[in-house]
């Protein structure tokens, strides 16, 4: 059995799943139902000034007959008195003692407001504060939020203020509403945050009533823009994460990764590109806290399987295998080969590659059934025949190099090798 | 003893309901449209004799496009909601599901059809808009897949049709030929209002060619003729005994059942049924189903050469119908005028026939049955005389046409079970089509 406690700046927790700052983490009945279902720790719901809420608050976007492939939400911080919220997380310390607690802030913008409220945090016993500068909707109209987040000189004057008052870890959480998370990851690590976590949810419009032409979620007629998440915003994450940790400053820090993960593959592949844990929201938003189960078991059977003992024996591995462009090796080539025993010939990518692609299948007909087969000479290795097909390990690619030796972009043009060449 | 109203009201309401029933839910629709996968070229398209495009249709259901969903189905077949109900679908479009091959249970294609249709039926979406007259006229004999078709697609190009179906109800086959648990005679009468929806379209019923109406007649008054009179006549058995009483022909027995109502409808207690095709499982299951005790079906072939699909005989299995195979009927043995007994020849397979079965060779050796009730399913017969009579060429009854659906006589078209000698409505729907097609472009219409 591989180990997959995490140590998280001093942050001790029994697996690397936290619960993201969010509904689910809004109160102590259902911090308490996290915990006994198994989650390592949570980030309590954002603490400020007491707000109000509006109904209704979420929509979601379904695809292929699944629902909420993404999600989105116009919730704002806690709208639960302060004095409650402070009472609940020192219960829920004092019944879960090992897992983390960590609490997301949100002070007015004035320095005094951060240290009155971080006295207060720290109070609690809470192992850790997390630093809401990502929320894109309602809080960035009164200056706060993502509209701290977006302009990097206020986000490292906001977190110098708290590093001054803050005696437990710092994380910072990022907004992906930017051209680019580095350059807020930047100063907020040079302010001082002992971590940062990404991403916040991404402003969208998830679809719109054709009814009432009215976009979701719908409030009195009227809508706003959204955060986004969910499994859909996965891929966007893992991209602004890497960035991060590309980053000579902010690869310093370790980081909670944040944004659609749903399972323990979605888990393993932010810790692979340099996440030390993640936190989840929506997943469980959609089935409950028992999915914690299987990101547990799947995660520790992976590691396993790959001889990885902790789970620092993995962090940041992938990394390394994003390149620029440039570097890729140009010699490298592979082919699409369909296996005619599997194939079920549905003709999916035979269509696919035909109107979208290089023209590169032939198809022999047949009543019912017309049998397919790869034109190599054609096929550019575009993987858009074994992404479409159905049937699992029916189209493989098959390597054919160019030539044995690695070339790259830069090499060929200072070779002057022909473009035409296909 | 053979007898009608052996059943309380509702054992007959609960025998005879849908044996295929809809999707409970828009859920459980959405749910099995969103598991097919939009084949390119697809196999269950090529497999449907109309050439629905299904993978489009069943996409519109999962993008909330019902309309579009049944323009999609109707385009092709005009009687898609009724054939979503009797369709033999496991040997075409869902036996070609390429889930088939995965071993996966095949896209429920005949139930989302249902689901699409009944929808369109149900709200009366006119779905087709008739050209403005052009003053052609055509007569269609027969209301049943075929003229219905074949009248559907001349009325969509702005001809006048007229129907002569002998008759008083519309749907020919469709309403009297098929088991009453497939399809109601409400439904099939609500199908052809559907489809008579777009105008244009006459129907003048209990007119019969040969009696009421020539077809000389109809050539006069009319631009061109097709002729959808399907089949009709059951095969004899040309055995002794077979005008004894309590021998029945499996099409008026199942006419019986459509036009009468299951409690007038007389049946024995130990009933046999000869053959094995699809109205030979219809009699069978149906005789059960009106409290027949006992069900024998005698078959001269083995199970490998029978003409039914196994889900076919499968319902006849599970309505607990006997089953022998390799026995031909020999001898309707009866006591005071009516049937007692029939004796069976046992069978061996000899060499191949010109279908390319094995054909049946008698043993010699016999069994008998003690039965009070026979029916014939051995095949349907086509109507050689009246085709003789109206001097259309024929092959021993089967109307001959070339590949424009054209008969012998210029300007008179035919199509469905009066030429193929009978085939399934689909098959019959697409001869209406083709029949359509010739006929304009014998008027001179671009379609």
């Amino acid at each position: 059995m591989a180990d997959i406690s995490s140590n998280f700046l001093g942050i001790k927790s029994p697996n690397p799943f936290w619960l993201a700052s969010a509904p689910p983490t809004d109160k102590k009945i259902n911090v308490l139902r996290a915990f006994e279902a198994g989650w390592g720790g949570v980030v309590w719901k954002t603490l400020g000034s007491q707000v109000k809420n509006v109904s209704s608050r979420y929509s979601a976007v379904n695809f292929g007959g699944r629902k909420m492939m993404g999600f989105n939400n116009i919730e704002l911080i806690s709208d639960r008195p302060l004095n409650i919220n402070l009472k609940e997380i020192g219960e829920c310390l004092k019944l879960f003692p090992d897992r983390a607690m960590v609490v997301s802030l949100m002070a007015d913008n004035d320095k005094n407001s951060w240290h009155e409220l971080i006295k207060k945090v720290e109070d609690t016993g809470a192992h850790g504060l997390e630093l809401n500068f990502g929320c894109p909707h309602g809080m960035t109209e009164r200056g706060m939020g993502a509209a701290v987040g977006q302009d990097p000189e206020i986000a490292r004057m906001v977190v110098e203020w708290v590093m001054e008052a803050a005696h437990i870890p710092v994380i910072t959480k990022l907004t992906p509403n930017v051209h680019s998370v580095v350059p807020t990851g930047k100063a907020v690590v040079e302010a001082g945050t002992n971590a940062l976590s990404l991403i916040n949810t991404i402003q969208s419009i998830t679809g719109i009533d054709l009814d009432t032409l009215v976009p979701n979620p719908y409030v009195a007629g009227k809508s706003v823009f959204g955060g986004y998440c969910g499994p859909a915003v996965k891929p966007i994450a893992l991209k602004m994460l890497t960035t991060i940790a590309q980053d000579p400053t902010t690869s310093k820090v370790p980081v909670s990764g944040i944004g659609g993960v749903s399972t323990w593959k979605d888990a393993v592949e932010f810790l692979l590109l340099g996440a030390s844990n993640v936190q989840v929201c929506t997943a469980a938003m959609n089935h409950g806290f028992r999915i914690v189960e299987d990101m547990c078991e799947g995660m520790n059977n992976w590691m396993d399987e790959k001889g990885f003992k902790t789970l620092d024996d993995f962090i940041g591995k992938s990394v390394e295998k994003i390149t620029h462009w440039e570097n890729l090796d140009i010699n490298y080539h592979h082919i699409a080969k369909i296996n005619p025993d599997k194939c079920i010939r549905c003709g999916l990518c035979y269509i696919a590659c035909e109107d979208a692609s290089h023209q590169s299948i032939n198809m022999e007909y047949g009543k019912p059934y017309n049998t397919y087969t790869i034109k190599e000479e054609e096929c550019v290795g575009c993987n858009l025949c074994q992404l479409v097909c159905p049937v699992n390990e029916c189209i493989t690619m098959v390597e054919h190099r160019v030539a044995p030796e690695y070339l790259n972009w830069i090499e060929f043009q200072k070779r002057g090798l022909p473009l035409n060449d296909h | 003893m053979i007898k009608p109203n052996r059943l309380p009201g509702e054992q007959y309401a609960e025998n005879f309901s849908d044996i295929h029933p809809p999707f409970e839910t828009t859920d459980a629709a959405l749910v099995e449209a969103n598991r097919c996968l939009f084949c390119y070229d697809a196999p269950c398209m090529k497999s449907c004799p109309t050439g629905i495009d299904v993978p489009k249709f069943i996409k519109q259901i999962a993008t909330d496009n019902i309309k579009g969903s049944a323009h999609t189905i109707f385009s092709s077949n005009i009687m898609g909601a009724g054939c979503s109900k009797v369709c033999p679908v496991e040997k075409l479009c869902e036996g070609a599901c390429v889930y088939n091959f995965m071993e996966e249970k095949p896209i429920s294609i005949a139930k989302l059809q249902r689901y699409s249709t009944e929808k369109a039926m149900a709200a009366n979406w006119q779905l087709f808009t008739r050209k403005e007259s052009n003053g052609k006229k055509v007569a269609i004999v027969g209301a049943g897949p075929a003229g219905l078709s074949c009248a559907h697609v001349l009325s969509r190009e702005g001809i006048d049709v007229t129907i002569f179906e002998k008759e008083s109800k519309g749907g020919g086959l469709m309403t009297y030929g098929i088991a009453a648990y497939k399809v109601t005679p409400q439904f099939c009468e609500d199908e052809v209002n559907y489809i008579l929806g777009i105008g244009g379209i006459e129907i003048k019923y209990n007119q019969e060619l040969g009696k009421n109406i020539s077809l000389d007649e109809l050539q006069k008054n009319f631009d061109a003729v097709y002729l959808g009179i399907g089949v009709g006549l059951a095969r004899q058995l040309e055995i002794p005994g077979e005008e004894l009483e309590g021998v029945e022909d499996a099409i008026k027995f199942i006419y019986d059942i459509r036009d009468k109502g299951f409690d007038k409808v007389a049946v024995g207690d130990k009933v046999a049924v000869i053959g094995m095709g699809m109205t030979a499982i219809d009699a069978a299951t149906q005789a059960k189903r009106l409290g027949a005790k006992q069900v024998t079906m005698v078959y001269r072939r083995t199970e490998m050469e029978k003409p039914c699909t196994q889900v076919e005989l499968d319902i006849a299995k599970l309505d607990g119908c006997e089953i022998i195979w390799l026995a031909a009927p020999k001898e309707i043995i009866g006591e005071n005028n009516k049937v007692k007994q029939l004796v069976c020849s046992k069978m061996i397979l000899g060499e191949p026939d010109a279908s390319g079965r094995r054909s049946p060779v008698d043993t010699g050796e016999t069994f008998t049955l003690d039965v009070d009730m026979v029916i014939k399913a051995a095949g349907q017969m086509p109507f050689e005389d009246l085709v003789n009579e109206i001097k259309i060429q024929n092959s021993k009854g089967k109307i001959s046409t070339d590949n424009n659906s054209s008969t012998n006589i210029t300007g008179v078209f035919a199509g469905g079970d009066a030429v193929n000698g009978g085939k399934e409505v689909v098959d019959a729907v697409q001869a209406g089509k083709d029949g359509a097609a010739s006929i304009l472009s014998y008027l001179g219409i671009k379609n």
